[in-house]
């Protein structure tokens, strides 16, 4: 069956209908993982995107029951090359076609997803459909479409992932540390690396009121990952200014690099395709040591290498960036109290070079004692 | 962290000949090392004995020794350069080893040279079996489980535990034997009591099998400031049990869900660490329970190895380049990618596509080989292919292959039933003919080990194969879709035979607009803009899918088609040359677009030419690149003639085409292979050729033998390089060969040729321009007429023939390159028997010896060929100075430095069924994987130095054993008398000892293995089993039919090692390379300065 993906400005890639049928609109945004599509599909921060799959073969591992990263597929589309016929790993329980239409994803295979890539990388994310079955149309008709969607930027997303009630994740072991978690768009392993630790992870709602997490009195505050643009998260940003007045100790990870930075007084900006892959190299300016890391970002804290800036809670700073463009991967405050990245220290998927920073948190937690 | 200021001069070592097991990948790898350390201002001297190498072209390093890679020689070198640093990761095992040797020694530490890389620790680290295994256990990694028995009933407590079956390695064994596997507890008692008995300390390791479990590697890279990138991940189809070079391989890992892939990852870069692998890279190797996900570490390389060849060629990541980088101090982030230009090597490549890997195997040279593929690795070479799937990357790695069967369906099945459980060459095709005949996926992976999605991917070409032949007509649509699941249109045309072959699939592709797309190898799935234009193609199905090349600069463009996959007869000899032509034309300001799909060459790096295709060399393939470059630009002309046969093959049908094929024309080439044609020339030219015949059936041969006279040199005659050729002589064995020979029929009869017993046997390479002929050299063959030319040693200049013959040679040649039309290289085939010069065959090719004579002339002739074919006159190169002003090849001062080149055999690699070793009798037939140059000032020393590099060193004291056959025994008597005199004790059988014992000789009779042995009353196979042998004189009595005693010697010579020597002329050679090496030290000399040398005589 026919599927068509279509992109804002008018370039339209033809290929067959993969998993559920109908139409799918977000950004078209592309993932270079070469592993891990389940965590990936299943990631919180893509929501609202049609996620753009450059390694060619896809489905081959299956679809597991540990893998899932959230409560299930978040992405708004998928676009692969070739999806696997067969699935093959022991862990499998069902194929990724199996997933995706029961979750009534709509995803497109069979297109040249090289030159969509391409496309996306000089022209930009941009916002895309998928179309099948019943809902094909002429071109015309399904560009218009496209174009009545809503854009990315401005995009208020993390109230349509975050959990609607508090729940608890225990310590493995001896507990040692209680941590208070905004969730916009939380990951599963995120509580899971935390647990490893000694830590107990309250996961609030992402608009829960300063006193949720005073209540708690917890020994840091968590500020995960999550979808949509940083500018639109003024509650968030609200919520990290008074941990920091309260002197808690905050880690953020991704859109919870965002949302420090902003309450550090910083600003954000749409980058023109983003960071979305899972081997790209960060740079730790103290000690010029490079990790290479799980990313998904489409946004971006403004600055640099080697700057430093005043804040009511103290100086703070650049403390990582990526070689390939000098994007900010990090911000810290000078005391240490507050420390937040833009990539995935929990990976899930990806390589697992910067678990160091929960250790660092833990540090943290354990210093403020 | 920039570059360490400390090291000004490194040596680097390279790998030696071209052995199984280690090919040209190393030659790449050390090119590229070269390159990078001279662009940072290093001296860089290198020691490899292998002339066919790039890496050994005098500009490449600042002072090259083409000598033998032994402590020995490359103290001598250490002494003479003094570097500051040795870098011995980037030239194989031989490297490595010559490293530790050195430091053993003490030659590191007295003369204050420092090893980068890898240190001693961590190579020993790596290397140590059970050390690894505690490292592995150290930093929380699995490996197989094992136990250390000391008696039966430990061994049978330790199988209780393990379960079966179970690997058996008896400790401190040589070479691996006693070892085996133990399935049934039968085999058990039987493999595990013998251990005992052959370990010196009654001692055995029980260890886990992982046989059947799936197989993976990971390529990794470290900094000194300990930042590690995984480049790549290799899943192999083939479970384990089968050498990784032998199986057929994928990257990047198909199979793995991230947190498998990733743990992986944490433990290899753990062990990486802990067994301190300071800078460059390594290879690390797992097993992974198909059921259980259980992963083991199973062993590591501290070194660049062909593993990362494959995966920078894979991935665009230059694996040996960065080593190379990191080893004087660098970090990966201060280093950039050279693809992007913009990013830092410190990241992990992710591919948009999918490489397959199919190794080259040569077991028809081996006849009595066992073809079951084990952990020793049999390959001698391999085909990489890219595609957008795993079927089409698949598809056109088989079609790479070169060996008549293309992919699937383009030969006739075998009678016998798929046998999909044992692993041998082509069991990919049985797993195709098992589905197809029925069985499912399941059944077949299970019985073969491989994982079923890889059998599902090849039963979706068994679906795909039953809807093209159940189609009523062959549409768009669906012959878009095979194209895109690889299929070649040879493959579609043997399924849909109203095309009467692939030309009618191809016009209705191309009257369809059904071409391949040209994608780009970039390191990072399109997220940045690739500089490099290093490209495959892929069929795609989407109407909008893109192709990615680059409009044409003002240069005028040239294609140069490879050699492909390396085998017996088609080495990285003609890697050279198409390197070479490129870097000529380069120069020349042309802008060169290269196609070839060897993973190891240095003509697929994507340094060497301006474009890169990394493609089959089929007809259909080749042709596409043409069409897209021609889309892109002008084509000036396509090169054949230096990639060896593969391209040649091509002239006629791409001229055909309507390519524009320069050099030599195809109907030249025809010429030149037509027997009628080539006869006609010869007697034109008034050049005597051996008598010949054809017969189709024995009674015919019989007939021509008889005009003709034996000895007679048989051959099928629809192949090339000696396939197949036996000398024959007698009516008994000629009719034992045309009863083998099962393909004897009208149009394809046998040709029967008088073979010149005793003849000398002169190679001469040649250029010619259409007014002029260049001699490049003239090769004296050491051994007679009837070795085969790529398995004889020879000399240049020659050192026996005399003025007269070598004007003889010049006038022959002369004759050929005019009356052929050659325009660029040229080479001939001379037989001298009595004074008659005969021709015995000419190829207007580049041949293998082009490197050599390169090396030992100080002329690029290679180059010269490639300039050529474009256009320029040889007159017009003497004066830009690439060819000499004056003279040629052919007048070399007789008392200059004289260059030997021996080649290397493969023997000991292979096993018969029974576990014997294979006969190293030398034939019409070419058996060897490689050559070195010995290069001295007189041809004994240049002899003894050949052999040093070849075989480790003759020896100079002890017992030589010589059995000679009655028409070799005249020849000798000298000899044999010389090496009684240097001391050595001469042992003999019967009939040989009779004849030296009336010169006056002492000699010790050994028994022959046949006349049996007893107590007190040992054969020579004993003798050799013992290590009492130093040196064996055997030459065969005729050449055909069994030959027990001779098979036995060299069997056993084979297995420990010792060197043997078949021709009297060989015997000889010996003789006078022992007395150089007794004379004196032998010495070592630059080529840069040898060459200086050349030149001067020559202005």
């Amino acid at each position: 069956m026919t599927a068509v993906l279509v992109l804002e400005d008018g370039r339209i890639f033809r290929g067959q209908a993969y998993g559920a049928t109908g139409t799918a609109l977000g950004e078209a945004v592309f993932t270079t993982g070469m592993t891990g599509y389940q965590e990936t599909l299943t990631d919180p921060s893509y929501h609202g995107q049609i996620v753009v799959q450059t390694a060619p073969m896809i489905g081959n591992t299956g679809w597991n029951d540990e893998d899932d990263e959230s409560r299930g597929i978040q992405v708004a589309g998928y676009a692969v090359r070739d999806p696997a016929r067969i699935p093959s790993n022991w862990r499998s329980r069902r194929s990724l076609e199996e997933a995706l239409t029961e979750q009534g994803i709509v995803a497109i295979a069979g297109i040249d997803t090289r030159a969509v890539v391409r496309h996306l990388r000089e022209r930009g994310a941009m916002r895309a459909g998928v179309f099948s079955g019943p809902d094909l149309a002429d071109d015309a008709e399904l560009v218009e479409r496209v174009l009545a969607s809503p854009r990315m930027e401005g995009a208020d997303l993390y109230g349509a992932v975050t959990t609607k009630e508090p729940y608890v994740v225990p310590a493995a072991g001896e507990k040692r540390f209680v941590v208070a978690a905004i969730d916009v768009g939380i990951k599963f392993n995120t509580p899971r690396m935390m647990a490893q630790r000694g830590i107990e992870t309250h996961v609030l709602p992402a608009d829960s009121p300063f006193d949720a997490i005073t209540e708690l009195n917890p020994d840091g505050v968590f500020i995960a990952n999550g979808p949509g643009d940083p500018a639109t998260a003024d509650k968030p940003v609200a919520l990290v200014r008074q941990a920091l007045e309260a002197d808690l100790p905050v880690f953020g990870i991704c859109f919870g690099n965002q949302i420090l930075a902003r309450a550090l007084g910083r600003g954000t900006y749409k980058m023109r395709y983003g960071h979305r892959g899972i081997n790209i190299p960060v740079v730790e300016l103290d000690t010029g040591r490079v990790a290479i890391t799980s990313q998904n970002h489409g946004f971006a804290v403004e600055g640099e290498a080697g700057e430093e800036w005043d804040t009511p809670y103290g100086r703070a700073r650049v403390t990582h960036v990526c070689p390939n463009d000098g994007c900010v991967e990090g911000v810290a405050l000078f005391s240490g109290r507050a420390f937040s990245v833009q990539y995935h220290p929990e990976a899930a998927a990806g390589p697992h070079d910067a678990a160091g920073l929960f250790d660092q948190f833990a540090q943290l937690m354990e210093g403020g004692r | 962290m920039p570059r360490r200021d400390d090291i000004n001069h490194v040596m680097v070592i390279g790998s030696g000949p071209i052995v199984i097991g280690q090919a040209c990948e190393f030659d790449y790898s050390g090119t590229q090392a070269c390159r990078v350390l001279r662009a940072e201002g290093i001296r860089v001297s290198l020691v490899n004995s292998n002339p066919a190498t790039i890496m050994t072209d005098p500009e490449f390093a600042d002072a090259t020794y083409v000598e033998p890679i032994t402590p020995e020689f490359v103290e001598q070198v250490i002494a003479a350069e003094r570097p500051d640093a040795l870098l011995a990761t980037l030239g194989g095992q031989t490297a490595l080893n010559t490293a530790v040797a050195l430091h053993e020694r003490g030659v590191l530490e007295r003369y204050g040279v420092e090893l980068i890389g890898a240190d001693i620790e961590a190579i020993q680290r790596g290397e140590d079996r059970l050390k690894f295994k505690e490292i592995v256990q150290s930093v929380g990694g699995d490996v197989p489980r094992s136990a250390v028995c000391h008696s039966m009933d430990e061994v049978r407590a330790a199988v209780a535990e393990l379960g079966l079956p179970v690997v058996i390695r008896p400790s401190f064994t040589m070479g691996g034997l006693g070892s085996g596997m133990a399935h049934t507890p039968e085999e058990l008692d039987r493999l595990a009591s013998a251990g005992l008995a052959a370990s010196p300390v009654t001692e055995v390791l029980i260890e886990e099998s992982v046989l059947g479990w799936k197989e993976y590697e990971l390529e990794l890279m470290r900094d000194r400031h300990d930042n590690v990138v995984v480049v790549c991940s290799i899943e192999n189809l083939d479970p384990m049990g089968v050498h990784t070079g032998d199986s057929i391989t994928v990257a990047p890992a198909m199979t793995l869900t991230d947190r498998e892939y990733q743990h992986m990852r944490d433990v290899g870069i753990a062990v990486l660490r802990a067994v301190g692998v300071d800078t460059g890279g390594c290879n690390i190797q797992f097993a992974v329970h198909p059921k259980t996900g259980r992963l083991v570490v199973i062993e590591m390389n501290p070194r660049v190895s062909r593993s990362s060849a494959l995966a920078s060629k894979a991935t665009g990541f230059p694996i040996a380049k960065i080593a190379a980088k990191l080893a004087i101090g660098y970090t990966l982030d201060e280093i950039r990618n050279d693809i992007t230009g913009e990013t830092p090597a410190a990241f992990e490549p992710t591919l948009d596509y999918v490489v397959v890997k199919v190794p080259r195997f040569a077991f028809e040279k081996f006849p009595g080989a066992d073809p079951e593929l084990t952990t020793t690795m049999k390959s001698v070479g391999e085909a990489m292919a890219l595609g957008r799937s795993f079927g089409e990357a698949l598809g056109k790695a088989l079609r790479s292959m070169e060996t008549g069967t293309a992919g699937f369906w383009t030969v006739p099945d075998p009678d016998e039933e798929p046998d999909v459980a044992t692993p041998t060459d082509g069991r990919i095709y049985a797993v195709e003919r098992a589905l197809r005949g029925g069985r499912s996926v399941e059944d077949v992976a299970r019985e073969s080990g491989i994982d079923p999605w890889f059998v599902d991917q090849i039963a979706a070409f068994v679906e795909l194969r039953a809807e093209i032949l159940a189609a009523p007509v062959l549409d768009a649509d669906l012959l878009r879709r095979a194209k895109r699941a690889g299929l070649s249109d040879r493959q579609l045309a043997a399924l849909r035979p109203e095309f009467a072959g692939e030309d009618g699939v191809r016009s209705l592709r191309h009257r369809l607009g059904i071409r391949p797309v040209y994608k780009t190898v970039d390191t990072c799935a399109a997220e940045f803009a690739a500089k490099t234009p290093y490209h495959y193609s892929a069929y795609e199905t989407d109407p909008a899918a893109e192709s990615e090349i680059a409009p044409q600069t003002e240069k005028p463009k040239v294609i140069i088609l490879g050699s492909g996959p390396n085998r017996i007869g088609q080495g990285i000899e003609f890697d050279y040359s198409c390197v070479h032509a490129v870097m000529a034309l380069r120069e020349a300001g042309f802008e060169t677009v290269m196609v070839n799909c060897n993973p190891e060459t240095v003509s697929t790096d994507y340094d060497t030419a301006d474009r890169l295709y990394f493609e089959p060399l089929t007809f259909e393939d080749v042709l596409e690149v043409i069409h897209a470059e021609q889309a892109s630009g002008t084509v000036a002309g396509v090169i054949v003639q230096l990639g060896g046969q593969t391209p040649l093959g091509l002239a006629q049908r791409l001229t055909a085409a309507g390519v524009p094929v320069v050099g030599t024309s195809a109907a030249a080439i025809d010429l030149a292979e037509d027997r009628g044609e080539f006869g006609e020339l010869l007697r034109t030219a008034g050049l005597p050729a051996p008598e010949f015949g054809m017969a189709t059936s024995f009674e015919e041969a019989k007939a021509i033998a008889a005009r003709i006279g034996y000895p007679v040199l048989v051959r099928p005659s629809y192949v090339l390089g000696g396939r197949g050729m036996e000398i024959v002589y007698d009516d008994e064995t000629l009719a034992g060969y045309i009863s083998r020979a099962t393909t004897i029929s009208e149009d394809r009869p046998v040709l029967v040729d008088r073979f010149l017993d005793d003849a000398i046997e002169i190679d001469v390479d040649a250029l010619c321009d259409g007014h002029e002929v260049f001699i490049g050299g003239v090769m004296e063959h050491i051994e007679e007429a009837g070795v085969h030319s790529g398995d004889s040693s020879c000399a240049l200049p020659p050192i026996t023939l005399g003025r007269t013959v070598l004007e003889k040679v010049r006038r022959s040649t002369e004759a050929l390159a005019h009356g052929i039309g050659v325009r660029g290289l040229l080479n001939v085939q001379y037989a001298l028997h009595g004074d008659t010069l005969y021709v015995l065959e000419a190829n207007p090719r580049a041949s293998r010896t082009v490197p050599f004579v390169s090396k030992a002339t100080a002329v690029p002739l290679a180059k010269a060929a490639a300039r050529i074919a474009l256009g320029a006159t040889i007159a017009e190169l003497r004066a830009e100075g690439m060819l000499p002003a004056t003279g040629d090849g052919g007048d070399l001062p007789l008392d200059g430095p004289v260059a030997v080149k021996e080649a290397v055999l493969p023997f000991h690699r292979f096993r018969t069924r029974d576990g014997e070793g294979l006969d190293s009798l030398l034939g019409p037939e070419m058996k060897s994987t490689g050559e070195v140059m010995g290069f001295d000032a007189s041809f004994g020393a240049a002899f003894a130095k050949s052999q040093a590099a070849a075989y480790g060193s003759l020896p100079t004291s002890g017992r030589v054993f010589v059995s000679i056959a009655d028409r070799d025994k005249r020849a000798m008597v000298f000899p044999v008398l010389r090496l009684a005199a240097l001391g050595f004790e001469v042992l003999a059988t019967e009939g040989t000892a009779e004849v030296l014992r009336r010169h006056g000789l002492e000699v010790t009779v050994v028994r022959k293995a046949s006349e049996g042995g007893g107590p007190g009353q040992e054969t020579v196979l004993d003798r050799i089993k013992a290590g009492e042998v130093d040196l064996i004189i055997n030459t065969p009595y005729g050449n055909s039919g069994p030959r027990v005693d001779g098979y036995e010697i060299r069997a056993a010579a084979v297995a420990h090692g010792v060197p043997c020597i078949t021709t009297m002329a060989g015997a000889s050679a010996a003789v006078q390379g022992i007395e150089a090496m007794i004379a004196g030290k032998i010495g070592v000399r630059s080529l840069q300065d040898a060459h200086a040398v050349l030149r001067k005589a020559r202005s």
